[in-house]
């Protein structure tokens, strides 16, 4: 997570003292989100927002508890990207046709574009930038690399958590298997050789 | 997108009375797949959601006894990764798993899926920014204002079902497979629980297209009943794409068959991507019924499945096609788990 005191991007984020007192006595840093209207308005259009369409969700995102003020109308991957600066799930079609904005919920892969933040009070959520332990590589990433998995790089992190889950659902059992439950996650580049030769390897236990 | 306020009840009746109380605005949203999406296009414009996700005890799954029963707010991924299905009914997992991405299945929920709107690009556009809006009319989004998709590019359009006033397609597959096993809707709404079929949720486009659900105000869908039937062990869904995977159907069969040896006793047929809603082929299991199955008892089950299909200026193929489809369906379900 991005240091609040650094400036820049992050001075949206402001640590409240009352959530910080919460977090000290438990294990988790819970960061609560300066909002105003207009910062909440990230794709929503410009009218201010009507009593009742601001609320306060607290998810707990890449293992970290936060409380954060949204309006109703954002979705998961706009609060993630420009909210809380976790910009590795992109925003290819923003409806839910192109996979580049897939991250986890609650271990499960889903489209966030289509997820409205408003669902996610009590929910978890994995983004490309949780998925690693450490400093390390999960080994998904690495096979990525090794396989020469990507192009461009933008659909990437989509295809990498929608990968890992493939694996973990059991549907990375054979190259036609993992084609298809990875058929929702689109690469322009035509990187699709390596991105199956890379799920097929982690799938049955190697890296390469 | 339109400002909205957002609730997410704990019970039925709350949610009931969260609608009822919010008005004319008010929506349900369960995965949110297809109104959020419409919502950001503009073509939904709700002022309130009621978000019913957060009712317990709607999600069951129960494949033992005399109904197949699925909870509304089951996942499309659950219910394709039962193995009693997989084993028993391949017409409901395969209308599942060919359906969406695993991503839209983890999120959109069995009973949702029904009132997926139609992916009509004419429906779609013109209702998102000033430069499309009135250029393309649309009578679904706007009653009375026309449609572009007749004299358009209509390559996506109906065959079977159409009116003058609108010929989109229903997108969906699950209820095609439902339609064509004669499932039960149960609904509960301020009036109490009733439960229709499946075929009766919808409405021919006819005059009012917009009009597409027979739901009463505030209603919504509590769960999915499908008798249980020997049909099932030979059944498939079978769904022609312009790729081979996460696209909607040009043409798509569910067929099932009751077989006595080789002979058909009882056939379930329906088609989807071809008409303006789960449509249903009586004349196709009527050619089947006493029949023993080859491909040419195939192939005029299939065109008696497109019996009065009418097309437009690019959509004539899908008449060939959808025949096509339910024959090979109905070789590939007759070819299941041999006796």
């Amino acid at each position: 997570m991005t240091d609040p005191d650094a400036g820049g991007p992050a001075s949206l984020i402001e640590l409240d003292r009352r959530e910080v007192l919460v977090a000290g006595a438990g294990a988790a840093v819970a960061l609560t989100l300066e909002t105003g209207t207009a910062q909440a308005q990230a794709s929503a259009g410009a009218e201010a927002a009507p009593p009742g369409t601001a609320m306060t969700i607290r998810p707990r995102i890449n293992g970290r508890a936060m409380s954060v003020e949204i309006d109703t109308r954002t979705s998961l991957l706009d609060l993630l990207r420009e909210r809380l600066q976790l910009t590795g799930a992109k925003k290819g079609c923003d409806h839910g046709q192109c996979g580049a904005c897939t991250v986890h919920l609650d271990g499960q892969r889903v489209a966030s574009c289509l997820t409205l933040a408003a669902k996610m009070d009590g929910r978890a959520v994995t983004t490309i930038e949780g998925l690693a332990e450490g400093d390390g590589l999960h080994p998904m990433q690495q096979a990525f690399i090794d396989h020469d998995a990507l192009q461009c790089g933008y659909c990437t992190p989509g295809q990498i958590m929608a990968a890992v889950a493939c694996v973990r659902e059991g549907h990375a059992t054979d190259r036609a298997s993992i084609r298809e439950y990875m058929s929702g996650n689109i690469c322009r580049c035509g990187a699709y050789v390596g991105i199956v030769a890379a799920i097929e390897a982690v799938a049955q236990g190697r890296q390469a | 997108m339109r400002a909205f306020s957002y609730a997410r009840p704990e019970t039925p009746a709350a949610a009931i009375e969260a609608f009822v109380a919010a008005g004319s605005g008010a929506r349900y949203i369960a995965g949110g797949t297809t109104l959020y999406d419409l919502m950001k296009l503009r073509v939904e414009q709700p002022t309130h959601l009621i978000d019913v996700t957060a009712i317990r005890g709607l999600d069951e799954i129960a494949t033992d006894g005399d109904m197949l029963r699925f909870g509304a707010l089951a996942p499309m991924s659950a219910v394709a990764a039962d193995r009693t299905l997989q084993r028993d009914y391949p017409v409901l997992v395969e209308a599942l798993s060919k359906a969406a991405s695993q991503q839209l299945r983890n999120m959109a929920t069995v009973g949702g899926n029904l009132l997926q709107r139609t992916r009509c690009l004419y429906f779609r556009n013109g209702a998102g920014s000033a430069s499309t809006a009135n250029v393309y009319p649309c009578n679904k989004r706007e009653p009375g204002a026309g449609c572009a998709a007749q004299d358009g590019i209509d390559r996506g359009q109906a065959v079977l079902g159409q009116s003058a006033a609108c010929n989109a397609v229903s997108p969906g597959d699950w209820p095609v497979a439902l339609v064509a096993m004669d499932a039960q809707l149960e609904l509960l709404g301020p009036e109490g629980a009733r439960t229709i079929p499946v075929a009766e949720l919808y409405r021919p486009p006819g005059d009012t297209p917009h009009l597409e659900f027979t739901l009463q105000p505030a209603e919504i869908v509590t769960g999915i009943a499908v008798p249980a039937t020997r049909a099932g062990r030979h059944s498939t869904y079978h769904k022609i794409r312009d790729r081979e995977s996460y696209a909607f159907a040009l043409a798509s069969a569910a067929v099932a068959l009751e077989l006595d040896g080789d002979i058909v006793r009882r056939a379930h047929v329906a088609l989807g991507g071809v008409a303006t809603q789960p449509w249903r082929a009586a004349a196709a299991e009527q050619a089947l019924l006493g029949q023993r199955v080859t491909p040419d008892i195939a192939n005029a089950a299939g065109r008696a499945a497109l019996q009065g299909a009418r097309a437009g200026h690019h959509n004539g193929f899908k008449i060939e096609l959808g025949a096509r489809t339910v024959a090979d369906a109905i070789l590939i379900a007759a070819a299941r788990n041999p006796a």
